[in-house]
């Protein structure tokens, strides 16, 4: 088998990325196994409780890279107590014992401490970039401590987590001799901002390509900022309440005008909407640009602004665009592939004239030909609209719709979305992700079990008749990996029906379903391989073994494979069967 | 499968007159037509009337966990105000505070009790605020002044334009 040297193999795997095509060469022969356990740079563990630190040490002893994965998705949403785990403090206390040259790390929906920051930044010599998704249990004191002690930083990219801000002085603690950030983002930080520390680091960082402030981040120290880095690829904007003067604006202009580098802006959290012409320079080169927390700004100035920016590649925005506003951006945007749409109403307390309808999505799809990717919060949908939607984009790689009203029909037949969303699923034979909503019988089911033989994930809300809607699922799509179910009558009997299933897959999730306590113990007695979770609302409700519980729902059940059993961290709210 | 047969539970199989022997080849449609049923919880023993009625009423928006499905961080930036303006009767001059700072009615109250120098009461849904000479009020989208403390946070917090601490003589109905 192996013609060459070990040496030469190792190569060719070395220009082999992607961690799936990786994982199947080690599936060759013992040989290429361990040539490319013993080359492996990267790993991405999807789940963190699939696999333990010593394991993955054990078989990859060169990492540099590590991407991990705590919570389930749904716990975007609240619906997972905060001490459910995701901790990653025994990975990182592993990896120093064993003196791994970690250089890269990136968490999502993990419980992150400052304890487990300090030990980051002192146990890595060659520690070079940190990002962190959606995580919590952190303040600014932990990151303080990554500032102060990782001398080659290059990237420290903070998104949409929870941070306590301590307001103090962590940018202050990059020491003069930091001069590597490439990428800075802590636009979720809610506290104020150490504008002078900022600006000298900012001034001192020659390769800083993207750079990303909070809200407490002045329009002044903006134009300061950009004026020393007008090599900028990735702008985040702060905020500025107050009209700009025209010193001011004038300023600004000039700075934004010198970044001719810019291709990605967002933030905007709370802006004067009359300081968004200064970027129209600029607009013509942008690719992607992020406007979905920019609340204050006003549907018509959006449309200004968007029209102007013709190589747009992604546009994240809120639904006060309106149905109009699409209609300009599939005129203009004609290179347009991710579009996110996000509702600006939370409460139901407006009649949204603004928000968005099929009709925008419609647009969309007839305006821009290489969309693959949406996220579409809307009030109503039509299965019309989809089957056009479906014609025009063949291309869809994700697709996700969420009408803000559960249960709603097409709005004009008043049946069922089922053959709309059979039409997406049907035409797009690329998909790989899809959310479903509005009012779905068991059929759509049937579609996407026959149809969608790329899907991975698939998320369910409010939908579904019986059993077989899951069934039809779970038997038809191959390669799903991840399927995560609310609020939807699907009971024990689906859950049951094929146990090897859940072994070629991440994890399912079920809440608010008809899958009861019996159904559950019943699944962990028959596949141990699993970790089957029971997430209760309160302590009391995990322990008692009598008949009637048997036939207790589930109010929240997580199972997922692991080769290393059940995890010792969870709390009591949890019980793992 | 034949959904339109099955009527309020009943299956009208059973009393159709035909030539055949009963039972036989009905038996195994029938048990697929039971799951089929409009009652959604198929291992109850209880078929509880009151909870189908709960269920087949739609849940509104804002009562359900979870749902629209953003993160937290965008819910906590939709639209609205951030500072707003803070009066109390007596004082010479009006106060701004940022709504965003805070999470909770607690932490609001007790901004205002430092801003002022003064003591709210305690709240209770029914009497409004009781123990003190002051009762905080807010003006909504609407226009309509509102008592601190009914609504949700959130969505005081969004919908709140102005704050106004009255002193108890003029507000009659508390």
């Amino acid at each position: 088998m192996n013609y060459f040297p070990d040496e030469v193999i190792e190569h060719i795997f070395d220009s082999i990325a992607s961690h799936r095509d990786r994982n199947s060469i080690s599936l060759v022969c013992k040989s290429w196994h361990k040539i490319e356990r013993c080359s492996r740079k990267k790993v991405f563990i999807g789940n963190c409780y699939a696999i333990d630190p010593e394991r993955l040490i054990g078989r990859f002893p060169c990492l540099k890279s590590l991407t991990l994965k705590g919570k389930p998705h749904f716990a975007d949403f609240n619906l997972v107590p905060h001490e459910w785990g995701g901790f990653v403090h025994p990975w990182i206390d592993a990896l120093a014992r064993a003196r791994v040259g970690l250089e890269e790390l990136r968490l999502k929906r993990m419980v992150v401490s400052d304890e487990s920051l300090e030990l980051l930044s002192r146990s890595f010599a060659n520690f070079k970039s940190l990002v962190l998704v959606s995580c919590e249990g952190f303040t600014t004191d932990g990151l303080a401590s990554i500032a102060a002690n990782c001398r080659h930083l290059r990237e420290l990219d903070l998104q949409e987590n929870e941070i306590d801000d301590h307001r103090g002085q962590w940018l202050n603690c990059f020491p003069d001799s930091c001069i590597t950030l490439t990428s800075l983002n802590f636009a979720c930080l809610k506290g104020e901002t150490n504008l002078a520390a900022l600006e000298r680091l900012v001034a001192r960082s020659p390769n800083l390509k993207s750079l990303k402030v909070n809200r407490a981040v002045p329009l002044d120290a903006l134009t300061r900022l950009m004026s020393c880095a007008p090599q900028l690829v990735d702008l985040g904007v702060g905020s500025y309440e107050n009209e700009p003067d025209p010193e001011s604006f004038a300023k600004l202009s000039a700075a934004i005008n010198k970044c001719t580098s810019l291709r990605c802006l967002s933030g905007f959290s709370e802006v004067a909407p009359r300081c968004l012409p200064a970027f129209y320079p600029i607009c013509q080169n942008l690719i992607s640009l992020n406007l979905s927390y920019a609340a204050e700004i006003q549907g018509n100035h959006l449309i200004k602004f968007i029209q102007f920016c013709k190589r747009l590649q992604r546009l994240w925005i809120l639904d006060s665009i309106g149905d109009k506003g699409l209609e300009v951006v599939a005129s203009a945007c004609k290179e347009l592939q991710e579009l996110r749409v996000f509702p600006s109403d939370l409460h139901g307390e407006e009649d949204n004239d603004a928000a968005v309808t099929e009709v925008g999505l419609v647009a969309i799809s007839a305006g821009c030909r290489k969309l693959h990717s949406i996220l579409y919060f809307c009030k109503q949908m039509t299965n019309a609209a989809l089957i056009t939607v479906a014609k025009n984009c063949p291309n869809f790689i994700r697709f996700r719709l969420c009408i803000l009203e559960p249960n709603k029909p097409d709005h004009i037949t008043s049946q069922s979305l089922d053959e709309g969303f059979g039409a997406i699923v049907q035409a797009c034979k690329g998909l790989r992700r899809l959310s479903v909503s509005g009012l779905l019988t068991d059929k759509v089911f049937l579609y996407i079990g026959m149809y969608a033989e790329q899907l991975e994930m698939l998320s369910i809300a409010f939908a579904g008749d019986t059993d077989q809607g899951m069934l039809y699922v779970l038997n038809g799509c191959k390669k799903l990996r991840k399927l995560e179910i609310r609020d939807s009558p699907f009971g024990n009997a689906a859950l049951l029906a094929d146990v090897e299933k859940y072994e070629t897959m991440r994890s399912l999730w079920m809440s608010s379903c008809d899958v009861t306590l019996g159904g559950c113990k019943r699944l962990a007695r028959d596949a141990p391989w699993l970790n089957v979770e029971i997430i209760n609302e309160n302590e009391s409700n995990g322990m008692e073994q009598n008949e009637e519980d048997e036939r207790e729902k589930v109010d929240r059940l997580y199972l997922y494979r692991t080769v290393v059993g059940t995890r010792k961290d969870a709390p009591s709210c949890v019980t793992i069967l | 499968m034949a959904y339109e047969e099955v009527i309020n539970g009943l299956n009208l199989k059973d009393t159709e007159l035909r030539l055949g022997l009963p039972g036989g080849e009905e038996k195994e449609q029938d048990l697929e037509v039971s799951c089929v049923r409009r009652n959604k919880r198929q291992f109850h023993q209880t078929t509880d009337e009151h909870n189908l009625i709960e269920e087949s009423s739609p849940p509104s928006k804002t009562q359900i966990v979870g749902w629209p499905p953003v993160r937290s961080n965008r819910k906590n930036n939709n639209k609205g105000v951030s500072y707003v303006k803070v009066s109390m009767d007596g004082a010479p001059y009006l106060r701004k505070i940022d709504l965003k700072m805070y999470k909770n009615y607690p932490e609001l109250l007790k901004a205002l009790e430092n801003m002022f120098k003064f003591t709210i009461g305690e709240y209770s849904e029914r009497e409004g605020y009781k123990g003190s000479g002051f009762v905080p009020t807010y003006e909504d989208k609407d226009g309509d002044w509102m008592l601190v403390g009914d609504v949700p946070w959130d969505m005081f917090s969004s919908s709140c334009q102005k704050l106004r601490i009255m002193k108890r003589s003029e507000s009659p109905a508390l």
